[in-house]
């Protein structure tokens, strides 16, 4: 099997069915990035409904640089055999033979994900091919469509991984909102206009104007680091949270896990939020957009 | 009907009950907190992962509240909101409600590459039930009173006992509506 074989239509429904369905179970949880079974089991105390495993988080490849890859499949079934709960692991954007080991491997999600150094400037990959579901990023409404198109059972957005700052996670969350609300107000004669503008495939376009969602699960990534974050991502529309630098990279990582969880289940009841936020410990320091200069921002990574 | 079905809340699918509820014409309410239960006849435990939502029962203050509701009012149970029900769960981290004397089995079909959709039998309508099973749990032991509702293969997927319900496929994946209509019919008899 390869990316490259006879062209296919989209995998059988049934089986796409599966796949939304393991992303509908994540719902209202959050997914933590970790590095080794012991922060796994620490995520899981917490109340984390998936783990997302994978050798260096975010911020220390950002501090490393070389190539980010696929993590060492040790590394991932090691954490495989810590936790009961969904793990997830990341492939590099259109690198399908990645892909392809990590679902030999039986890890339950993989994000094409534009956190490692991609592998194909022009192609994602082909997802409805796999058994196992695909979770990718999006900066705006084409964008989530091209890869739900591709076969992504869940979208979330870019936002930027490894900064601990939320601020292009909400620029993306709300771009991506208001777009679906424009959509609902456009006439069916509109909708292929947009679709060419957006570059999305048509049929996707017209589902999203007649429900004003996507039809798959629309999570949020890329920044959070405290439980305000999240229940801020939340109250945009994010489903679920996926935390990655934020938790590892701050002074006590199992509370401010707890913290988050818990803020993602109460996103919009102000005195629970007020309650977990007490008593942490300082958060990971982040960076200021400013800081990180155009080339080294993540979220252009893809398109 | 006007009775309000609370849906658990926590963590999981529980929107996509909420969504099967509405096509039912039954009022529903998401319950975060004890409190939330009051006023309402009947309560879904959602799918979702059930360590997650274990956790949140306690340390929401729900668990106890909980076990005390379902004395006198129906509970539905689905895949982990199921293990929820169990009176023992093959895992510790799992703490049950014991609403019904049978033992679930975590992950009992394997990692998500093994996750599917299939025919079920019901016992209760003769037309069988196109349904997903997400990392599904396993039913095991079922005390002498407690009754099949459907099988898969050689499985039990859907068990009953007075007004409780628990099963490890997802209905609110499907337009099928008809495991809701069972458990809430069923549920006007007690």
């Amino acid at each position: 099997m390869t990316d490259n074989s006879s062209k296919k239509t989209n995998s059988n429904n049934d089986d796409f069915k599966v796949k939304v369905g393991l992303a509908e179970m994540l719902k209202g949880g959050a997914i933590m990035d970790v590095t080794n079974a012991e922060q796994a089991k620490i995520a899981e105390d917490a109340g984390a409904c998936a783990v997302m495993a994978l050798e260096r988080i975010p911020s220390d490849i950002r501090r490393d640089g070389g190539v980010a890859r696929m993590s060492d499949p040790d590394m991932i079934q090691q954490i495989k055999d810590t936790v009961s709960i969904p793990v997830m692991a990341k492939c590099r954007i259109g690198h399908f033979a990645e892909a392809q080991i990590i679902q030999a491997l039986e890890v339950d999600f993989i994000d094409e994900s534009e956190v490692l150094t991609p592998a194909d400037d022009v192609n994602h990959i082909y997802k409805h091919d796999y058994k196992v579901p695909f979770v990718c990023g999006a900066t705006n409404l084409g964008e989530a469509l091209r890869r739900i198109g591709e076969g992504a059972a869940m979208i979330r957005t870019k936002g930027e991984a490894g900064s601990g700052n939320i601020i292009e996670a909400v620029r993306h969350m709300r771009a991506l909102q208001s777009e679906m609300a424009r959509l609902t107000t456009l006439g069916q004669e509109q909708l292929m206009a947009v679709a060419k503008d957006m570059g999305a495939p048509y049929d996707l376009v017209c589902y999203v104007a007649e429900h004003g969602e996507l039809p798959v699960p629309n999570f949020s990534a890329g920044g959070i680091a405290t439980p305000a974050d999240a229940a801020l991502v939340r109250q945009l529309g994010a489903q679920a949270v996926f935390v990655g630098s934020g938790i590892f990279k701050s002074d006590d990582p199992a509370a401010r896990a707890v913290a988050i969880v818990k803020a993602t289940t109460h996103f919009d009841d102000p005195a629970v939020l007020l309650e977990v936020s007490r008593g942490l410990q300082p958060g990971m320091k982040g960076l200021e957009m400013s800081e990180i200069p155009e080339e080294e921002r993540l979220a252009g990574r893809g398109w | 009907m006007s009775k309000t079905v609370g849906v658990l809340a926590l963590q999981g699918a529980y929107q996509k009950h909420v969504e099967s509820l509405e096509k039912l014409g039954v009022a529903c309410r998401l319950i975060r907190k004890a409190g939330e239960l009051e006023n309402c006849a009947a309560l879904i435990l959602p799918g979702g992962e059930s360590t997650t939502i274990s956790l949140l029962l306690q340390e929401n203050g729900l668990y106890q509240p909980i076990k005390f509701f379902a004395q006198n009012h129906p509970v539905m149970g689905v895949c982990a909101g199921m293990i929820m029900m169990a009176s023992e769960v093959d895992d510790k981290r799992v703490t049950p409600l014991a609403l019904l004397p049978f033992k679930a089995q975590r992950n009992f079909y394997g990692r998500q590459v093994h996750s599917f959709t299939d025919d079920i039998k019901l016992t209760f309508d003769s037309k069988p039930f196109n349904a997903p099973f997400i990392r599904a749990p396993g039913i095991k032991n079922p005390s002498a009173e407690i009754k099949v509702l459907a099988t898969h293969k050689e499985e039990t997927v859907m068990i009953g006992c007075g007004k409780h319900v628990a099963l490890s496929f997802h209905p609110e994946l499907t337009d099928d509506t008809r495991i809701h209509e069972y458990w809430l019919s069923r549920s006007n008899n007690f």
